[in-house]
């Protein structure tokens, strides 16, 4: 089957976007809106297709999903053998993470029409929005990894552009500088990754990569520290896939991004650019898992830190998109984690929850946000302490939110029970360490979603002057994010997306759901009691955790040790005296050359005197010392 | 060869010529008084072309065809000399080479 249309899906965006950035100014607010959102309808449509196409009608050859490419043109041609390469790739993860960005970001158009209807830069807005989406469409299908790494930096682009959207609020340009330049910090890992990678296996191509993992693996020569070079290379390629998805400690600059838009925060820094660091990890498995184990148990050991401590964090948040922030960074690290503990073919549990995952966090997630983006709306306020008591107002978003929670915490029958009961498996047959700790996460993860819940739509009885439900194109996405909520944990990804393509067999295993389910009811009780109704035992609680409470409130203070490092050792340790180098010694040196020859110039000035005579004598002396010179001294 | 007077004369008749206009140039205040030095200067060298001329090479005239150059450029560069001279006269009122000393630091 031929599958070249699926080029469109990532073109129409663009084109979206470059009628939106270069017209915008001379079309009306409403037109341009509503125009990217049918542009986003249509790639919505064609990658719907191409689901359908790949997954039932051409179906699997041999037991497996073959890799396609459906489109390949050389872009830059050095030589025979190093050439880069714009194409689009088409596998079970990319078509599955084609259906994701798609539905969220339509739906985030959707709701965005509501949301920032009357903004001053609204065409402005949905330029970002489509050059954002284009720009992770990109990323997900590329070739080869120098394709995927340009469209990473395009993502990185739209994110700053986005988060920075208000840029007249220092906090927002601050953020979007904050985000910019610690992933840019982190994709300089990726790119020395691509170039180990590159020159070890000759090669940029994904699929002439992942077939040839094992024997590039063994090929490798040996590096640093008793690692081969491919090794490094992956390592150092998570670093770049930790920066995006905002892994400990490269994560300080996902809470800051909720400066931006709800909606950006709904589609970017939820649902798809953060994931990409998971989707790298999960482009690069074959290689991730030929190479030395070591790199595996750094995936996961960077997931379950970066799960359980967000999760720790986001229980103290007062700000909900905070909460959710934490919350998004903790989710994360349960699909690196899962990753991290998986093999190829029979024991890819871990791929296939991780991915399985991605898919249920993208939708319940997404819904949590734009449900927040709606609160946010009503109260005008991103505080807790200003919410409550709201469930009479917002009936809908309410109910959208309640079913966002109960997924993310597990409760069955919604999807991220299916998914997170999975991930389980997959860590406990690895190591119980895993388990008991994502275990606990998924405690403190149900505790902190429904605090957020109670605190949001009961906790009081407040009055709310000007609260009331959200315009029906922002009540829309919720409705249809919270029934894909609900349904995507049915998905058969064992059948579809799976390390190698084939078919796993999973079921549920109820020794360990049983816990998680019980853990996660756990937490909704607690929150419950402490939450419902106004009470006193939060504050008892916080009291007596002690100094546990200050430092998650204050986020352990990883932004504070980073400041100390850049500041107090990294500009006054380090860049002032290189400073301080470069002005007093190589500055100065070139000025008093130029001061020097300046003096002279100074003092011998006055022999241009003006006066003819003198030249004509200083002439004559010096034609009659030459005369002497040249016949008495020289010949 | 002209009889009885041998070259060193010459020489030093020429000689003389240009060392007076050397001095006239570098002692003289007033311009026109200068051009004139430069004028005998010329004409030192004219003399030393022709006297060179006739004393080695007396068969060819380059000499001579350079002295008559040369005075065909010493009335151009006069006439020159003299329409800078009126000029400056009629800006400083002073044909003195000492107040003409703009060009300088």
């Amino acid at each position: 089957m031929d599958f070249t249309y699926t080029i469109y899906i990532v073109l129409i965006p663009l084109f979206a976007f470059l009628v939106n950035g270069l017209l915008g100014h001379k079309i009306k607010d409403s037109i341009s809106g509503v125009f990217a959102t049918l542009a986003l309808g249509v790639s919505a449509i064609l990658s719907y297709f191409t689901a359908y196409n790949y997954f039932f009608k051409v179906g699997k050859v041999d037991g497996v999903y073959e890799k396609i490419t459906a489109f390949n043109t050389t872009w830059i041609n050095f030589t025979d053998k190093l050439h880069i390469d714009l194409g689009v790739l088409i596998d079970p993860i990319s078509v599955m993470m084609l259906v994701v960005i798609t539905t969220v970001s339509l739906l985030v158009h959707i709701y965005s029409l509501g949301y920032m209807k009357g903004d001053e830069g609204f065409t402005r807005f949905y330029a970002y929005l489509s050059l954002f989406t284009f720009s992770m469409l990109g990323l997900v299908v590329a070739t080869n990894i120098f394709q995927m790494y340009m469209f990473w930096e395009l993502v990185g682009l739209s994110s700053y552009l986005l988060i920075g959207y208000y840029y007249t609020k220092p906090s927002a340009v601050a953020a979007s500088k904050k985000a910019f330049i610690v992933t840019r910090f982190a994709d300089l890992g990726f790119l020395v990754g691509i170039l180990f990678l590159s020159f070890t296996t000759g090669t940029f191509d994904f699929i002439t990569l992942n077939e040839n993992a094992s024997i590039l693996a063994q090929a490798a020569p040996l590096g640093f520290m008793g690692l081969s070079v491919l090794t490094w290379a992956v390592i150092l390629i998570f670093i770049g896939g930790a920066g995006k998805s905002a892994m400990f400690p490269l994560h300080i600059w996902l809470p800051d991004a909720m400066e931006g838009p709800t909606p950006v925060s709904a589609l970017i820094h939820a649902a798809t650019m953060v994931v990409a660091g998971v989707y790298l990890v999960a482009r690069l498995f074959p290689i991730f898992s030929a190479v030395d184990p070591i790199a595996l148990e750094i995936v996961a050991i960077v997931g379950g830190v970066s799960s359980l401590f967000a999760a720790i964090i986001a229980c103290t948040q007062i700000d909900i998109k905070r909460v959710l922030a934490f919350s998004t960074m903790s989710q994360i690290g349960y699909m690196m984690l899962a990753l991290g503990v998986s093999g190829m073919g029979e024991e890819g549990t871990g791929f296939m929850a991780s991915m399985f995952h991605l898919f249920t966090h993208a939708m319940f997630k997404a819904l949590l946000f734009l449900g927040a983006g709606s609160i946010i709306h009503a109260v005008h306020s991103n505080n807790l302490t200003d919410m409550g008591n709201l469930r009479k107002y917002m009936p809908i978003t309410h109910i959208t939110f309640l079913i966002a929670c109960l997924a993310i915490a597990g409760v069955p029958p919604f999807s991220g029970f299916f998914s997170k009961d999975e991930i389980l498996v997959a860590a406990m047959n690895h190591n119980p360490i895993y388990f008991w700790i994502e275990w606990a996460v998924a405690g403190l993860t149900a505790f902190y979603m429904f605090r957020l819940y109670f605190g949001i739509f009961w906790a009081n009885d407040k009055k709310h002057d000007h609260a009331h439900e959200s315009p029906f194109s922002m009540t829309l996405p919720l409705v249809i994010l919270a029934i894909a909520a609900t349904f995507a944990g049915f998905v058969p990804f064992n059948e579809l997306v799976t390390s190698d393509g084939g078919f796993l067999d999973i079921h549920i295993h109820w020794n360990i759901a049983l816990p998680s389910i019980a853990i996660g009811l756990v937490g909704i009780l607690v929150a419950y009691i402490f939450y419902k109704k106004e009470s006193s035992l939060p504050s008892k609680m916080e009291k007596s955790v002690g100094s546990l409470y200050t430092y998650a409130y204050n986020k352990f203070y990883i932004d504070e040790v980073y400041m100390f490092v850049t500041k107090k050792i990294i500009f006054n340790k380090i860049s002032t005296p290189i400073a301080w180098f470069d002005r007093n010694v190589i500055d100065a040196s070139m000025d008093s050359i130029a001061n020097i020859t300046n003096y002279f110039s100074d003092k011998i000035k006055t022999i241009q005197s003006g006066q003819l005579q003198q030249y004509i004598t200083a002439f004559i002396a010096a034609v009659l010392i030459l005369v002497f010179i040249f016949n008495y001294l020289i010949s | 060869m002209i009889e009885g007077i041998e070259i060193q004369h010459i020489i030093l008749v020429s000689s003389l010529m240009f060392f007076i206009g050397v001095y006239g140039f570098m002692t003289r205040k007033n311009l026109i008084t200068m051009l004139m030095a430069i004028e005998l200067m010329l004409n030192a060298v004219n003399i030393n072309f022709v006297a060179f001329n006739k004393y080695l090479h007396p068969e060819n005239m380059q000499g001579h065809f350079y002295s008559l150059f040369i005075i065909a450029i010493a009335a151009a560069e006069a006439a020159v000399a003299i329409a800078i001279i009126i000029n400056l006269y009629r800006n400083l009122h002073s044909i003195d080479v000492e107040d003409v000393n703009n060009m300088k630091h």
